[in-house]
């Protein structure tokens, strides 16, 4: 079979039969319907809405962590200061050992 | 007087959704058409369309107003009825043992005397729907657009949003898939 031919044909017979445009009833009317059923969604609306909303929060956070920096004495540094302690400690041996020798 | 697309398109866009409703009456007749090609039941069509219909009224705003509405409207559908292709791959392995008797009719006319099976007959054109069904979506696509509709591969290109070369190697590709599907049909009744 020639299959070649067959393809030309079976492609002839689409171009010679292009599909109906036919519109059902009424159908513009259906579509306004559902687009007033559901109204157009704009997301960069919805994004700058929601960065506007957020900039009050944001404004009185930065206002409370600023205010507590600036109130809060910048007293000593803390009694339990961890890098002291291990320090410290790892010198504890050494130190006792110099004692030592220099009581003898 | 009738309303410019331009002055349609800027209505809808301050928020008068009626003016839609004129552009949805011009151009339903072409879209229904386009959704005919890639849809067989009335029911997917028409979801198709109403598909295209809520899509390009969401992103009217990005109309640009350099090109006709009409082939930015086109190429909307061009990618909706792609997505239903994709979304609906029914089994392709289908056989075609279950060919209408018109069908095996037109086919054994051929086979006997090719220039006697007409082109415009109504089985010729089921056949070719029932081998386009067993296309990739891709393929499906770039067979509908490039040989049926006669579309350029530059036009295909623009519609699909692929690239030049990306339209002729899918073209290529399509067109041995649709080889092997007529192989395969005429393997399984001839031999």
């Amino acid at each position: 079979m020639n299959q070649a031919e067959l393809h030309r044909k079976l492609i002839a017979a689409a171009r010679r039969n292009p599909p109906s445009e036919r519109v059902p009833h009424a159908f513009e009317k259906r579509i306004l319907a559902r687009l007033r059923a559901c109204p157009m969604v704009d997301h960069w609306a919805l994004w700058s809405q929601a960065l506007w909303r957020a900039v009050a929060p944001c404004a009185a956070i930065m206002l409370l962590l600023g205010a507590w920096w600036w109130f809060t004495p910048a007293g000593a540094p803390p009694a339990n200061d961890l890098s002291q302690d291990l320090e410290n400690t790892m010198l504890a041996a050494a130190e006792s050992e110099q004692s030592l020798d220099f009581s003898r | 007087m009738e309303r410019t697309e331009t002055d349609l398109v800027t209505a809808v866009l301050r928020g008068d959704t009626a003016s839609f409703e004129p552009l949805v009456a011009r151009y339903s007749p072409r879209l229904f058409a386009t959704a005919r090609r890639y849809a067989r039941r009335e029911s997917e069509v028409e979801d198709i369309v109403q598909e295209i219909w809520v899509k390009a009224f969401r992103k009217l705003s990005s109309f640009r107003r350099e090109a006709p509405f009409e082939h930015w409207l086109m190429r909307l559908a061009v990618h909706t009825c792609y997505d239903f292709l994709r979304a609906h791959q029914r089994s392709r392995e289908a056989a075609f043992s279950d060919l209408f008797e018109p069908e095996e009719d037109w086919l054994e006319r051929f086979v006997s005397q090719p220039s006697s099976a007409a082109e415009d007959a109504q089985a010729a054109r089921q056949l070719v729907g029932r081998v386009l069904e067993q296309l990739s979506p891709a393929g499906r696509l770039v067979i509908t657009l490039l040989e049926i509709e006669e579309r350029s591969v530059k036009e295909i290109a623009g519609l699909t949003g692929w690239s030049v070369p990306l339209v002729k190697v899918r073209a290529f590709r399509a067109r041995a898939e649709m080889r092997r599907v007529l192989a395969k049909m005429t393997k399984e009744k001839y031999l």
